[in-house]
């Protein structure tokens, strides 16, 4: 479907060349054989249908002009085999235009196919810094507008121009075979279409720049308006906003009439340069057929007047498909700029292995579920390999970590949590709280010091192997669209349905769920867009519940929620938290208080550590959290 | 549907009309130069006369600049034509957008208001030009054709008859076809790129709970689903250029066998038999044309309904007859009112609420979510209308007021609120468009948004983003307040607004507006207990109703919900270290 955005102002794309070559080597990876066939088949498309004009010379001179003449009874013999073996010609044609446009279909299709697993399965290797430093919608573009221009390119513009090119070649060949002068003159009518295709297109580029212009204006004043119509409502800002409104919408009114009237006469315009060379051909032809100069016949002029018409069209639509490719490139540039992004590294080799464990306290690994776990730690040096316990001990030695390696964030972090322990981290917005979690789970890499995870390094462990160790649940519940029980299956994709039900359970998520229109088998859509926000956080504890993990990071989320479903949440998570080593992002009283050890973090450093009780008779920054005392005022904002 | 739309077309009824009748003359043209084409060869080339061919090539000459005038001229008034029909589109919507009450908008979403706004008026556009000048084009095209090739000889043209018909039915049979499958694949499509944004956004869950094999298996299949059910649609779109080949290709050699018999027996020439081709490329191009043309209609059909959709809403809230002026105090009364989101919906959000408020109370309001507080705050600005019983405001039933009077004397921070792109001032002046700077600074000096305004370099002329999305939520929220303020309303109502502002800030805005605005009545919701412990009087809203009403002291005793928010928020509950505050 031709939008309006095929006709846009040509974006730039740098190495234009380069990205072509890359693409149709995409293609041809998959499809080598495939575009082959359809080549060639082009190739027979068009020489039949150009045998079929030609035809028309033989059929005046050869056939119709002799019978004319000649005296006798007419014999229709030969025409009728004559006719029968174009005919042959053309179905062969017909046939290889279905062909290649059939197989077109799969070589898109699957092509987009192949790209888009490729985009995806890629997009998951990559790091999480990958998806804070870049926009959703930026990335969810390549997926959407950039493979659809890419489809445009694949199926229409690629067969498209190959066919174009043939017929323009063939073309050119039958026209200089059947007459120069007549195709010198023909050469030029095109020169002609071509200077004011060029003059026109760059008019109205020029005009449809500024309608992008204006219509991205008035499209993002419409949102902001739309987003705000009850603010606008509650002030009585109606007329103030109608005439903003009004005036963004004359201007995109002048920009797009401008751009759509020289769009509009382009086509005319060229319509009739090839009626006006038609005209000339015809008037210099039939001179030159009366004088039978150069032995040119009648024939040849039916002929010649039929390439004259076929020649113009395949040259209109080059250029029209130019702008396409121009625009497909611009968007396989970003869709290559994702699958060039670097995935993340992972160099550990110590592995999460199941163990039996022996009354003498030796571990040995099995295949089966025992519920006890191990590192798996290979030493190269001696060849020997060691097992040890997964118990989650958890410590943090003169940390520093910043995003970026020049801005420090977090500064000489120590901790050291034991199995079981409860640390609560406590601090304003960006202190740092939620990155020292970050760092655990190693959705980013520390800059200097060291974390040890049961005395190995977690630089060693495989990455894979330490995130199953490690249970999270996130400030902001994501949910999957599909069923309440997939969704805490995600925790651990083996466990039966009872082991999900007792999740929930455990978690306070039973009774809910069971309200919902189908229990379990509801099916959640839109990031649970029909369950309260408590809800969600529910079933994010009860995923997390499922998966069983002997460290847990929990994030509690800020928000306010009704007190009577907090309340089944805060209980959820103790009974989550049991016999587990627990690190909490603490908001609220009741799970900092029974904690083992509460840092409080300002600016990316551990100012005070210690229990609630000894926090508070300091009076220092944690006892003004908490109290909300006006001395903590100057630290706000 | 269509007359509604129709209507809009108005001040460029001109464009429209002129853009039909010179794609006509254009047609026509065209239509002439092979019949003048004809002449030349038989009576010029084949009769030898030099003379005939300079004199029709002269007239074939004027007929393309004829036609190109025509043409150029056809574009630029469907050009037109169809740019003021979106802009008329677009301005009726807008505007009837603006009389929009809440549950009007409520109705449609304001993601649904702005695709009709933006992509569905732009279908719309390109569906009006495609009717004006395609729709002119093609059929006048393929039947000023046909009538040529009768003219030219009738028994010929049977064969472009008969291929018209087959085509036809063909071509309609396909594209029906198609455009089913297509709508199906399309929403396949769709859940397709939805789990992807689900996995952008859900990253650190696929990877924290190391998911990334299985989520590409489950991409794996559902794209592989995808990519079959293009392949189904689009083969059956593939049929098209082969059928349209083999349709033209065998005209060729019909015409071709019996034009030679013809010829021979001198009932036909051979400059018949060329235009007679030429023809056959017009007809059967202008059917394909119009096949494009129907599925393109067929598509935006979907557009014109939306669109409509909002043309023919109709505020459910208007202004009455002889509307009441001025609002003398306020003071609130809720007498027996219910209320409920959609009409005859089983279970009212308000059952039964009697309330009366002094002007000058401050008036707190605490509830679990879906207790129906904001349902309460909302109607007294007549942003919802009451299903039954009264709101009164300075004695007189708000339904009696003129709309803007009552919203100016109560000012309402919702608690959804937005920031527009623009300064500061700009924004302070929504409450207010004649307020001076020393006005707006002292607003923000009540809001205790003064002290963050003065720490940002150009201070009041600080340009807010679109959505304020470079202030953080506690600085928006206290600004919302300050705007609000500038009405200088007789009934304020804090609606969830301070949610982001932390205990102390809080504290103070409310201790600014005792002092600073004590004649104002002032209804406070929130979550923290702290937020309207200090109230004249307390609300306790419960499923819809008032669970209880008194002050801070007395509900701890009466009041079982109070009691129980109270006591999990001190001991135990909230240690708020203000989410959005920095």
């Amino acid at each position: 479907m031709p939008g309006p955005r095929m006709r846009g102002p040509r974006p730039k794309v740098k190495n234009p060349g380069k990205l072509l070559i890359r693409i149709l080597a995409y293609v041809m990876k998959h499809y080598k054989f495939s575009c082959i066939i359809v080549a060639v088949c082009i190739l027979v498309s068009v020489l039949a249908n150009v045998q079929g004009t030609m035809f028309m010379q033989t059929l005046i001179d050869d056939y119709i002009l002799p019978m004319l003449r000649s005296a006798d009874a007419p014999d229709f013999g030969p025409l009728l085999s004559a006719i029968l073996r174009v005919a042959g010609f053309y179905a062969i044609g017909v046939l290889s235009t279905f062909t290649y446009n059939r197989i077109m279909v799969n070589v898109t299709q699957g092509t987009l196919r192949y790209l888009r697993n490729d985009m995806f399965t890629h997009m998951e290797s990559l790091p999480i810094r990958y998806f804070d430093t870049h926009v959703h919608g930026d990335i969810m573009s390549a997926y959407t507008n950039d493979i659809d221009t890419l489809r445009q390119m694949i199926s229409q513009s690629m067969p498209q121009m190959l066919s174009s090119v043939i017929t323009i070649i063939s073309v050119l060949v039958s026209m200089i075979i059947l007459n120069i002068p007549l195709t010198i003159i023909t050469l030029m009518m095109v020169g002609i279409m071509v200077i004011v295709t060029k003059k026109l297109g760059g008019l109205s580029s020029r005009y449809f720049m500024a309608q992008q212009q204006d219509l991205g204006a008035l499209d993002g004043f419409i949102e902001e308006m739309m987003e705000g119509q009850k603010v606008v409502k509650v002030f009585c800002h109606e007329e103030e906003s109608m005439d903003e409104f009004n005036a963004r919408n004359d201007q995109l009114f002048e920009s797009s009439d401008n751009a759509n009237k020289f769009a509009n006469i382009l086509m005319p315009a060229n319509a009739q340069i090839g009626n006006i060379s038609y005209v000339i051909c015809a008037i210099v032809g039939g001179i030159l057929a009366i004088n039978g100069v150069f032995g040119f016949t009648l024939g040849g002029l039916a002929s010649f007047l039929s390439f004259n018409r076929g020649f113009t069209m395949p040259i209109n639509q080059v250029s029209q498909q130019f702008n396409a490719i121009i625009m497909a490139l611009a968007g396989a540039d970003r869709i290559f700029k994702l699958l060039d992004e670097k995935p993340e590294v992972d160099d550990g080799y110590v592995t999460l292995v199941n163990v039996e464990k022996h009354d003498d306290g030796t571990l040995t690994e099995t295949d089966k579920r025992t519920g006890h776990w191990a590192w798996k730690h290979h030493h190269k040096a001696t060849g020997t390999t060691d097992y040890i316990e997964l118990q989650g001990n958890v410590e943090f030695n003169d940390v520093d970590f910043g995003y970026n390696p020049d801005k420090i964030v977090l500064h000489n972090i120590k901790m050291f949590a034991t199995p079981g322990q409860k640390i609560a981290f406590v601090g304003s917005t960006g202190a740092g709280k939620t990155t020292i979690t970050n760092l655990i789970n190693r959705f980013y890499d520390i800059q200097d010091g060291k974390i040890r995870y049961d005395s190995i390094n977690i630089n060693k462990i495989k990455k894979a192997d330490l995130r199953r160790s490690l249970g999270i649940v996130l400030q902001d519940t994501q949910l999957f669209t599909a069923t309440v029980m997939d969704n805490i299956r995600y925790g651990r994709l083996d466990a039966t349905d009872e082991e999900v039900i007792a999740a929930a359970k455990l978690a306070n998520a039973d009774s809910f769920i069971r309200h919902l229109p189908e229990g379990y088998q509801t099916v959640i859509t839109g990031n649970g867009a029909n369950l309260s926000q408590g809800q969600r956080q529910l079933l994010s504890i009860a995923r997390a519940a499922v998966a069983d993990p002997p460290v847990l990071i929990l994030d509690e989320a800020t928000s306010s929620i009704d007190t009577r479903t907090e309340r089944l949440v805060q209980d959820g998570m103790d009974k989550l938290m049991a016999g587990r080593t627990t690190f909490v992002i603490a908001h609220r009283l009741s799970t900092i208080k029974n904690s083992d050890c509460i840092m409080v973090l300002e600016n990316g450093r551990i100012i005070e550590r210690g229990s609630h009780d000894q926090l508070i008779a300091e009076k220092g920054r944690y006892y003004q959290l908490y109290t909300g005392n006006p001395a903590a005022e100057k630290q706000e904002a | 549907m269509i007359r509604s739309l129709a209507k809009h077309i108005n001040g460029f009824k001109k464009d429209s009309i002129l853009t039909p009748v010179f794609m006509l003359l254009e047609v026509a043209m065209e239509m002439v130069i092979p019949l003048l084409m004809a002449s030349i060869i038989d009576d010029g080339v084949e009769a030898g006369n030099i003379h005939h061919i300079y004199t029709i090539g002269i007239w074939m000459v004027l007929a393309a600049c004829v036609s190109l005038i025509a043409g150029v001229l056809g574009g630029k008034f469907g050009a037109r034509a169809s740019t003021g029909f979106a802009r008329n589109l677009r301005k009726a919507m807008y505007e009837n957008i603006q009389t929009f009450s809440f549950s009007n908008i409520d109705k449609f979403s304001t993601a649904g208001l702005v695709t009709r706004l933006t992509t569905d008026v732009t279908n719309m556009q390109n569906a009006y030009q495609m009717i004006l000048r395609m729709c002119t084009r093609a059929p006048a095209s393929l039947i000023c054709a046909m009538a040529m090739s009768f003219f030219i000889n009738a028994r010929l043209a049977c064969v472009y008859l008969i291929a018209v018909i087959v085509l036809g039915c063909c071509l309609f049979l396909i594209m029906s076809r198609t455009t089913k499958y297509f709508q199906q694949v399309f929403h396949r499509y769709d859940d397709l790129n939805a789990s992807i944004q689900e996995n952008i956004n859900g990253i650190r869950v696929v990877k924290a709970y190391v998911r990334e094999d299985y989520e590409n298996k489950k991409f794996t299949k559902a794209s592989g689903n995808v990519y079959k059910m293009f392949v189904k649609a689009e083969s059956i779109l593939t049929l098209n250029a082969p059928l349209m080949q083999f349709t033209v290709y065998s005209c060729i050699l019909l015409i071709s066998w019996f034009g030679a018999k013809m010829i021979v027996n001198s009932t036909f020439t051979t400059g018949e038999l060329m235009s007679m081709l030429t023809y056959c490329m017009n007809i059967l191009m202008s059917l394909m044309m119009l096949s494009f043309v129907f599925v393109m209609i067929t598509m935006s059909y979907a557009s014109a309904q939306r669109i409509s959709e909002v043309l023919n809403e109709k505020s459910d809230i208007v202004n009455p007859e002889n509307p009441v002026m001025k609002v003398s105090d306020g003071s609130i009364v809720f007498d027996h009112v219910d209320f409920a989101y959609k009409k005859n919906s089983e279970e009212p959000v308000l059952k039964d609420i009697n309330l009366a408020i002094r002007p000058g109370e401050t008036i707190g309001i605490i509830g679990g979510t879906g207790s129906a507080k904001s349902s309460l705050v909302n109607l007294i600005s007549r942003l919802y209308d009451v299903t039954a019983g009264s709101v009164s405001v300075g004695g007189v039933d708000v339904r009696k007021y003129d709309i803007e009077t009552l919203r100016n004397e109560v000012a309402v921070v919702l608690q959804k609120n937005v920031l527009f792109s623009g300064t500061i001032l700009d924004n302070l002046r929504w409450g207010d468009k004649n307020a001076t700077e020393e006005e707006c600074i002292r607003a923000c000096q009540l809001a205790c948004a003064d002290e963050f305004i003065q720490k940002f370099p150009k201070k009041y002329e600080t340009y807010i983003e679109q959505g304020g999305t470079n202030v953080s939520g506690g600085q928006k929220q206290r600004l919302c307040i300050a705007r609000a303020l500038l009405k200088k309303p007789k009934i304020l109502i804090l609606d969830d607004s301070t949610s982001a502002v932390d205990t102390a800030t809080d504290a103070k805005i409310r201790r600014a507006f005792a002092e600073e605005i004590p004649g104002t009545t002032k209804l406070i919701i929130a979550q923290r207990i702290s937020s309207v412990q200090h109230a004249d009087r307390i609300i306790v809203m419960d499923d819809g109703k008032i669970n209880g009403i008194g002050t801070h002291d007395e509900l701890l005793e009466t009041n079982g919900i109070y009691r129980d928010v109270y006591e999990s928020q001190t001991s135990g509950g909230d240690f708020d270290e203000n989410g959005g505050e920095r």
